[in-house]
């Protein structure tokens, strides 16, 4: 790799943290993302001469502070700030600084920056949004390419989330710089997951074209779970997390094809799932059931798990998977469980048992695209053609991504 | 001799590299794998899943200690390896378990494999 892409990566992984810290000294967002920029700046042009510095972290968090408080100072000069000598730019304040990211702060720091931008007064899509501008550091035309957005309504969209938490943060109350408690980090660690896992969700969902511009918010989603997996070392919960992003993007290259059309999970070609991601996942879902604390983000790797470890379709243990479907429908109940939970049970004994689990369901799943569909696959398998042939038209007019829709047509074609 | 290159890098680095990134270090990296094989020099070469996927059995403690997490232990120094074929981590806690009563003291890493090739060289 070249030294300027060296120096891109190594930016890119020290942001969180630096950024956290500068969050934390200044207390704004802008000011805080302002000066780590200047000082990324100031590192593509003194470290190809001097080399990389032994820390870089602390040495952008060290220059981006020296950055904020010259702007600190010139907009209020009465400001009043530490002696210039313990600002300079020496050596030893170099690694005092290094010390102390290294110390206390280090783990609160990040998940208070990840839970910033999970403020609950944020819309979900403005809280992915956040994420991914200020942990990630993706630029605003990559973020709006993702939402399929114009970059003018995306940055506006930004722009309006840290008013909305710079506002609650000066309101009395809700104020998210102090420290966590443990019951109140294990909470946030929930939220944080959550919105990880919605920024997955927003790249995996993604079809056809798109799915490619879309990628790279799957592979942060990973990225951000693995850091925080780091942070919090034995949480069950965020090593299935971790697992089961992990598995479920293994298989990202067989789930379309050329021509952008979905593949469903029993056709796909499985040497083209990536195995040392697969490695990963399963790895860590030991690690987590081993802590004898199950919860739905493992339940749902575990289930994924099964598919990974099928040679092929027909060795899938669709057995297990419907038990621990019961599981997650007991610990989250929800009808979009239920209608997984009735695709294992169609395999284990028949469209009929499975179509009379997904019936009661049409209250509440009448607007969701992949109700319909499965009720028309079982329908279909039961010769039901006409009634089938419903299910599919109501699917394709709900169908967000045109391979969705496209997927529905061939089944409708083969109807005739 | 049989020489062990043990390979350091910073994980939030490596783990940022993005998937073109990482195939060209890679492909890089067979290239110079393949001269040394040819030449009769090259033995196993393992790459490691990232730390998060390590379990620690800390064998000075009877019954030993089961952490989640890399190796962390400051004092402590590499001293050798296994590469082992196990069914989950449950086959392979226990045969660090057994090897551990074998020879007590210090901590294994139980870190999963990404990529595996024997080399073919033998001391």
């Amino acid at each position: 790799m070249d030294e300027a892409r060296w120096i891109g990566t190594t930016l890119a992984a020290a942001r969180p943290q630096a950024l956290a810290a500068l969050l934390r000294y200044f207390r704004d967002l802008d000011l805080a993302e302002e000066a780590f920029q200047e000082a990324c700046l100031r590192a593509l042009r003194t470290w190809p001469q001097n080399g990389p510095p032994r820390d870089a972290t602390a040495w952008l968090i060290f220059v981006g502070r020296n950055v904020a408080l010259d702007t600190v100072r010139r907009r209020a000069k009465l400001t009043e700030l530490p002696p210039e000598e313990a600002l300079s730019d020496t050596q030893d304040t170099e690694a005092e600084i290094a010390e102390r990211i290294d110390g206390a702060h280090y783990r609160d720091d990040v998940l208070r920056l990840l839970f910033i931008c999970c403020h609950p007064d944020l819309p979900a899509t403005q809280q992915i949004a956040l994420a991914l501008r200020i942990v990630s550091g993706l630029s605003v035309r990559q973020i709006a390419r993702a939402f399929l957005v114009s970059e003018a309504a995306m940055e506006q969209r930004i722009t309006r989330a840290k008013a909305r938490i710079a506002k609650a943060q000066s309101g009395d109350g809700g104020v998210p710089f102090e420290a966590p408690g443990a019951v109140e980090r294990a909470e946030r660690l929930g939220v944080v997951a959550a919105m990880i896992y919605l920024v997955f969700n927003e790249g995996y969902s993604a079809a056809g074209d798109a799915s490619a511009a879309r990628a790279p918010l799957c592979e942060e989603a990973i990225r951000l779970a693995r850091l925080l997996l780091r942070l919090f070392q034995a949480e069950p919960e965020i090593m299935g997390l971790t697992a089961l992003m992990l598995l479920q993007h293994a298989r990202a290259r067989a789930r379309f094809d050329k021509e952008g059309a979905v593949i469903l999970l029993d056709s796909q070609d499985r040497e083209l799932w990536n195995r040392p991601m697969i490695g990963e996942g399963l790895a860590l879902l030991d690690k987590a059931v081993r802590h004898r604390r199950p919860g739905p983000y493992q339940l749902q790797a575990a289930i994924a798990a099964l598919h990974a470890r099928a040679k092929g379709p027909e060795d899938t243990d669709w057995a297990q998977i419907d038990l621990l479907y019961g599981t997650l429908e007991f610990l989250q109940p929800s009808p979009v469980v239920t209608l997984n939970r009735a695709v294992a049970i169609s395999k284990l004994r028949g469209p009929e048992a499975a179509l009379a689990m997904v019936e009661p369901l049409g209250d509440r799943l009448t607007g969701y695209f992949h109700y319909h569909g499965v009720r028309g696959a079982l329908l279909m398998q039961l010769g039901r053609t006409s009634e089938a042939r419903d299910d599919f038209m109501t699917a394709i007019s709900l169908a967000t991504t045109a391979a969705d829709a496209a997927h529905i047509r061939t089944h409708l074609d083969g109807l005739k | 001799m049989l020489y062990a290159l043990l390979c350091y890098h910073q994980e939030d680095v490596v783990c940022a590299w993005t998937k073109e990134e990482d195939d060209a270090v890679m492909q890089k990296l067979a290239v110079v794998q393949e001269r040394l094989a040819k030449a009769g020099k090259l033995g196993p070469v393992a790459r490691l899943l990232p730390t998060t996927a390590a379990t620690t059995l800390r064998k000075d403690q009877d019954p030993p200690l089961v952490l989640d997490g890399p190796f962390a232990e400051t004092k402590e120094q590499l001293l050798g390896f296994y590469i082992l074929d196990c069914k989950d981590l449950e086959e392979a806690l226990d045969i660090a378990r057994d090897l551990g009563a074998a020879n007590p003291g210090g901590s294994y890493e139980i870190r999963p494999v990404g990529l595996f090739q024997d080399g073919g060289a033998r001391p």
